[in-house]
């Protein structure tokens, strides 16, 4: 078995949480990883995505080839379009549905929207909303993530649990309830 | 064995470390910053006391590095490709002295410049200067090279290269680790006839590493890292027996594309296995080489096979003449088919890096805009840093930028041929990188420029390390001659945006070299410095 993912989203969500999560998790359950990330300039405003292709068996390619992605799991609805080649037939895009708005030509809203909606399988939610109503208003890549385990198949939730305490142990107990919390929220409102 | 998940550079820095490192010497660049950071934090690297203090630019790094090699030390040297280009006088006379304790010199290549301003191709200097390269394909074999390329170093005494590109640096993967050697222990050379490089001696040392191509080639044939992979299936495209040259993470497309069907050589250490490549050719009517960066292994192979025998690759349009290797472009010269379901989003629009918000880069634009479009012939010098995003809108207020410290010496010459106002823009640590040297011949002329030294206190574009120059750059200003009188510091603050307007016209209006410094810390850097003291308090 095997998932290859593309996270993405605007530099300084926090796409590069949610890959170590997913690492961590991938790690303890003895699978093969090759996680590919964006470093350097791209951090400021830019667009940012990273790589995640996670296997039963070894992985060549450290990047994922068009039309192979499993999974698009975005923290911005424009940004989730920007692979749109990369997705598999039967892919799903799991996405915050709140556009991220800070370029002056950021397409029309409502067509936007409408162009996600038209793919076969999608997963909307407002994050950032969710995180705040759950006291956790940093924790929106959290909610994400737990948005889109259950699409994850190759990982458990309680798999990617036990990986956020563990990532976010260095930082006390508090953080690591939180943003369980914000995950646990994540995973109620996806397909569960 | 304890795996690990690493970066590719981090897999480079443990290799180092374990491989018995005693120094890593290096100045930040994007792909290649990571190693040097790992090492500075690493516990057996701080226990062992391994030296990671950042140079002031890639040939101080290069110089220090051959220095502990003298000393009987293995060291470590680490750029992104451009920094080869600053360090390549040292590097290839390193070739020539030779070394005594092993010494690697690691480039990050940026294929499809992510963050660069060229492509050029790495691969190239080690032939320039006839010594070994390592290519990794992968983040074990980066891990497992350090102690097979300082072996080698070591034997052949000569320095070799290590080449990665940005997709290997900055992909993570776990790594098997192995225990650490013991450091080597410090015997400085003795042999000063090869050290000192007179025409006499530099003529010697330059017949013995001629001398020594053939040991290099022998242990490229005999390499692990160099394997000849019968195919599965008969391997051929079109009717054509078709052999696969793959190069360091070309081989992981191929693989990719088409698993073990064919026959491939893959190459990960040079010079190129001249035997291997001959055997391959025999079994085949064409060989296709598959390899990140620029087509040098093409040509090479080209010239080796002769001009009847059909080699494709990036020279023949096979693969693209630009930008990095992907799965795609090597499954579709291997005639895999695209599994593509979907194209290019209609609702979609670029979304460039910025400056952030609150970033005192944007006041110094922000009084610099004034200037512009106050003086029609002004021209803004850039240089390379955060701050070269000035280009872009709102600010668009650069009008070139092209190499480490070329802000200030493009400003003189353009002075010189009469521009007005010439004004130079170039960040703390660039100026001390590159830019000092360049201020000198401007003051010794009084070249009518204004420079800004836009200071952040930081080496901000590559995450925010120590800039070599902080809390000196008055000092280094005046210390070249500067006119104190023209010599301003200025915090650069929204507020303040109109009395440093105001400075630069009053600057701009003599007739001589000026330097203003808008001084204020990374917001980045800052807001990591606030947490830390939080956590300590």
């Amino acid at each position: 078995m095997k998932k290859d993912i593309i996270l993405c989203g605007v530099g300084g969500q926090g796409i590069l949480s949610i890959a170590t999560v997913i690492g961590e998790a991938s790690t303890e359950a003895g699978l093969y990883l090759k996680q590919a990330e964006v470093h350097g300039m791209s951090q400021r405003g830019g667009d940012v995505q990273s790589n995640l292709r996670l296997s039963t068996d070894p992985i060549w390619s450290d990047l994922i080839p068009k039309g192979e992605a499993d999974l698009i799991i975005s923290m911005e609805p424009m940004e989730a379009l920007r692979y749109l080649p990369y997705l598999s037939k039967q892919g799903t895009i799991v996405t915050s549905s709140k556009p991220f708005v800070n370029i002056p030509n950021y397409p029309e809203e409502s067509e936007l929207m409408a162009e996600l909606d038209s793919m076969p399988s999608v997963v909307k939610l407002d994050i950032e909303s969710v995180a705040k109503d759950a006291g956790n208003a940093r924790g929106a890549n959290m909610v994400l993530l737990g948005m889109a385990a259950p699409y994850l198949e190759i990982l458990s939730v309680e798999q990617l649990r036990k990986a956020i305490s563990v990532i976010f142990a260095r930082k006390g107990e508090a953080v690591v309830e939180a943003n369980l919390k914000a995950f646990d929220c994540g995973v109620a409102a996806s397909k569960g | 064995m304890e795996k690990k998940l690493l970066l590719g550079d981090e897999a480079i820095a443990l290799g180092a470390i374990h491989a018995g490192l005693s120094g890593v010497y290096a100045y930040p660049g994007t792909p290649s910053t990571e190693i040097t950071e790992f090492i500075q934090t690493n516990p057996l690297a701080q226990e062992r006391g391994i030296h990671s203090h950042w140079s002031t630019n890639e040939k101080t790094a290069m110089e220090a590095a051959l220095g502990m090699s003298y000393a009987g030390k293995r060291a470590l040297v680490c750029m992104k490709h451009v920094g080869m280009n600053v360090c390549a006088d040292a590097f290839i006379n390193s070739a020539i002295t030779g070394v005594n304790g092993g010494l690697i010199v690691l480039a990050a290549d940026d294929p499809s410049m992510h963050s660069s301003q060229n492509e050029q191709d790495s691969r190239f200097y080690g032939k320039f200067a006839m010594i070994p390269i390592f290519e990794p394909s992968n983040q074990q074999e980066a891990y497992d090279m350090m102690d097979k390329a300082f072996a080698l170093s070591e034997e052949l005494k000569e320095p070799v290269l290590m080449r990665i590109v940005t997709r290997l640096a900055h992909s993570r993967a776990a790594v098997e680790v192995k225990e650490p050697r013991q450091e080597n222990a410090f015997s400085p050379a003795t042999d000063n006839a090869h050290w000192v490089l007179l025409p006499g001696n530099a003529k010697r040392n330059y017949n013995d590493l001629i001398g020594k191509q053939q040991a290099m080639r022998e242990a490229s044939e005999a390499s692990v890292f160099n394997k000849a992979e019968t195919g599965s299936q008969e391997s051929s495209i079109d009717g054509k027996k078709l052999g696969i040259i793959a190069c360091g993470i070309g081989y992981n497309y191929v693989r990719e594309a088409i698993g073990d069907s064919m026959n491939v050589l893959k190459v990960s250490q040079y010079p190129l296995p001249a035997t291997a490549i001959k055997e391959l050719a025999d079994k085949s009517n064409e060989l296709l080489v598959v390899e990140d960066g620029q087509p040098v292994v093409e040509e090479d192979v080209k010239a080796l096979l002769g001009k009847d025998y059909t080699v494709k690759g990036r020279l023949t349009g096979n693969l693209p003449r630009t930008g990095e290797l992907t799965p795609d472009s090597v499954g579709a010269a291997l005639g895999k088919e695209s599994s593509a379901a979907y194209g290019t989003a209609k609702n979609l629009a670029g979304r460039p890096p910025q400056l952030c918000q609150g970033c005192g880069h944007r006041d110094v634009y922000g009084a610099l805009r004034e200037i512009i479009d106050e003086y029609p012939d002004a021209r803004v010098f850039g240089d390379i840093g955060c701050y070269t995003l000035g280009a872009l809108p709102p600010f668009k207020a650069l009008a070139s930028c092209v190499d480490m410290g070329a802000s200030i010496t493009m400003a003189k010459g353009a002075a010189d041929a009469g521009l007005r106002p010439a004004i130079a823009v170039i960040g703390d640590s660039t100026f001390t990188h590159s830019g000092m040297t360049g201020l000198l011949d401007a003051i010794n002329e009084n070249s009518s420029i204004t420079v800004i030294i836009s200071d952040n206190l930081t080496t901000g574009m590559t995450g925010g390390q120590d800039s070599a120059g902080t809390n000196k750059y008055e000092a280094i200003c005046l210390g070249l001659g500067m006119n104190p009188d023209h010599l301003h510091v200025v915090t650069p603050l929204p507020k303040n945006i109109p009395a440093i307007a105001q400075l630069i016209r009053d600057e701009i209006a003599y007739e001589g070299v000026s330097v203003i410094i808008p001084r204020r810390e990374c917001i980045q850097t800052a807001a990591r410095h606030a947490r830390e003291r939080k956590l300590k308090s």
